[in-house]
């Protein structure tokens, strides 16, 4: 049987001097800092061992200006879970940073790679972070709420005068025939 | 030749793909070779990128339901199960007895036909070109003609909806189905022994990238490779979603890890999900086919979170969603098992010759549409 969520978080703090926050429906939201130390000691805990991370992803909560990195951990050991794992980093981009957890589950490598490249969140420590769907020429990360698709690679055939004046507010390169239209 | 009078020799990068019929699609590897053992390799993905999370934001709750056939374009039924259930799970919707063993039905035979082409394409790159993926192609046009006579489309199926399916199993598409379950053990008797007997199969794969069962709980593996490694680990059971807990059926586990447990875990949990199918088409009740409570039009989520997974054919499918209480969803994100499983990709063919990277590729059975997303 998996403890209860209280439980959870009263032996992480019984050991670790975290901030952890109790979320409805199962989840945990720990602090930046001790993210690390935290995970490992799921991963240890005799009554936990949450072996098993099987889902990693971010979410933009662009109202509350933050970016939540999601964990969902199953122990295969034991058969129980999930405990979801959840770690806020502010949304500007030099500062969206968590620990990375690939060093305790190696299964979030090419996950926590895909949250970088879609959300541009940065995970201190990971081995070895690059886009991974994204082309490593793109500059933005599409998946934040905000951003805008440039109007240069995927212009209209029959363009107007709205998607000219978006394409250059956007720095975009027009193509050429879409001015000879716009004449 | 240097001055010591020792050959130099240097190490080889070699890109493997995109455009290559050993990567199943469109995906590359770097490879480094050292003579024709490979030294390192890194996967590069993206090529079929499309952002399909983010086209399913922008739709509504249901719209969204025939892009996930396009994930996994072999399995679109267990797809739209996993969504289906991320979904029920959020608004606590009650799915019918009837409906449950429906997706029983179309899940298990889904199983079954994305097992067997898995097996075909892995012979295929072992170098017996064509004959027999060709055989798993017959047996598996039969069950896409199933699907079409129920759902009206081969692949992109989009048969489920919240709380059900979108239309019932009527008497002639049941013996249909039954007559498909009658017909596959005599095919898989034939398909096993074809390969089970072949001693260059047996070289080519035996004790070829090894997967140890640490690496497989670590690196998130799941599914039939996860379980070739010994791993004991199977959603249906974990989870006893849907109806499975009242299906007689066992788990295989693999012992060594290797390509050839990769291959024969596959024909033995294709048994299993022969036994499962012959349970459902005995027992399956009367009843409405999707839950009365269920709206088409101005569906809405209560706001929260919520992560439904299932175990499809290639290993766990799990869906994250978020919702606002809108109509659409706030975040909409797939937990692919072919990308998750590529994970330990390196690790399994460091050491081998690069034409047992291919065949070890090939065991982990990735579809790229589900790998891009």
């Amino acid at each position: 049987m998996l403890p209860s969520l209280e439980q959870i978080r009263d032996s992480i703090l019984a050991v670790i001097p975290a901030t952890v926050e109790l979320v409805p429906t199962n989840s945990l939201r720990v602090d930046r800092e001790s993210a690390l130390a935290v995970a490992n000691f799921l991963k240890r805990d005799p009554k936990l061992r949450l072996d098993f991370c099987s889902c990693v992803t971010a979410v933009d909560y662009i109202k509350q200006d933050c970016i939540e990195v999601v964990y969902h951990l199953y122990s295969v050991a034991l058969k129980h879970g999930p405990v979801v794992l959840k770690v806020r980093a502010p949304r500007a981009v030099e500062q969206c940073r968590v620990p990375s957890l690939t060093p305790v589950w190696r299964g979030c490598e090419y996950q926590e790679r895909e949250a970088f490249d879609l959300y541009g969140v940065k995970f201190d420590g990971h081995p070895d972070l690059r886009r991974i769907l994204m082309w490593d020429e793109f500059v933005d990360h599409p998946m934040r709420k905000d951003y805008v698709a440039p109007m240069d690679y995927e212009w209209e055939p029959t363009p107007h005068g709205e998607t000219l004046a978006r394409a250059k507010a956007q720095g975009g390169v027009v193509p050429a025939s879409a001015l000879e239209a716009k004449k | 030749m240097s001055a010591t009078g020792i050959i130099e020799t240097q190490t080889l990068e070699v890109s493997l793909g995109p455009q290559h019929p050993s990567t199943h699609g469109v995906f590359r590897m770097d490879v480094v070779l050292d003579g024709e053992y490979v030294v390192k390799l890194k996967p590069v993905m993206g090529y079929l990128h499309r952002n399909h999370e983010q086209i399913a934001e922008k739709l509504n709750w249901l719209g969204s339901m025939p892009y996930t056939d396009r994930l996994d374009y072999f399995c679109s039924m267990t797809n739209n199960w996993a969504y289906a259930l991320a979904v029920e799970k959020m608004t606590g919707l009650k799915v019918p007895e009837r409906a449950e063993y429906i997706r029983v039905i179309m899940a298990e035979l889904t199983r079954l036909l994305n097992h067997s082409c898995a097996i075909g394409f892995l012979i295929s790159d072992a170098g017996a070109w064509f004959t027999p993926v060709l055989y798993a192609i017959r047996e598996r046009e039969l069950i896409l003609d199933f699907f079409e006579a129920v759902s009206g489309a081969r692949m992109m199926c989009n048969y489920m909806r919240f709380g059900g399916v979108r239309v019932d199993l009527d008497d002639a598409t049941l013996a249909m189905a039954r007559n498909l379950v009658e017909r596959w053990p005599k095919f898989l008797d034939e398909f096993e022994a074809l390969l089970l007997g072949n001693e260059v199969f047996a070289a080519r794969a035996q004790g070829v990238g090894i997967l140890p069962r640490e690496l497989a709980v670590n690196g998130s593996i799941s599914g039939p490779v996860a379980r070739a490694s010994g791993v004991e680990y199977d959603i249906r059971k974990v989870d006893k979603y849907g109806v499975y807990e009242r299906f007689d059926f066992r788990v295989p586990v693999g012992e060594k890890g290797d390509t050839f447990d990769r291959f024969m875990i596959r024909i033995l949990e294709m048994r299993e999900s022969v036994k499962i199918l012959q349970q459902a088409l005995r027992d399956i009740p009367a009843g409405p086919f999707i839950a009365s409570e269920t709206k088409l039009r101005n569906f809405k989520v209560p706001a929260g979170d919520g992560y439904g997974r299932i175990e499809a054919p290639k290993g766990e499918l799990g869906f994250y969603l978020v919702s606002d209480g809108g109509a659409k969803p706030c975040r909409y994100h797939v937990r692919p098992p072919s990308f998750i499983n590529l994970t330990v990709l390196e690790d399994m063919c460091l050491g081998q010759k690069v034409a047992d990277a291919v065949i070890i590729l090939g065991s982990i059975d990735i579809v790229l549409g589900e790998v891009d997303r």
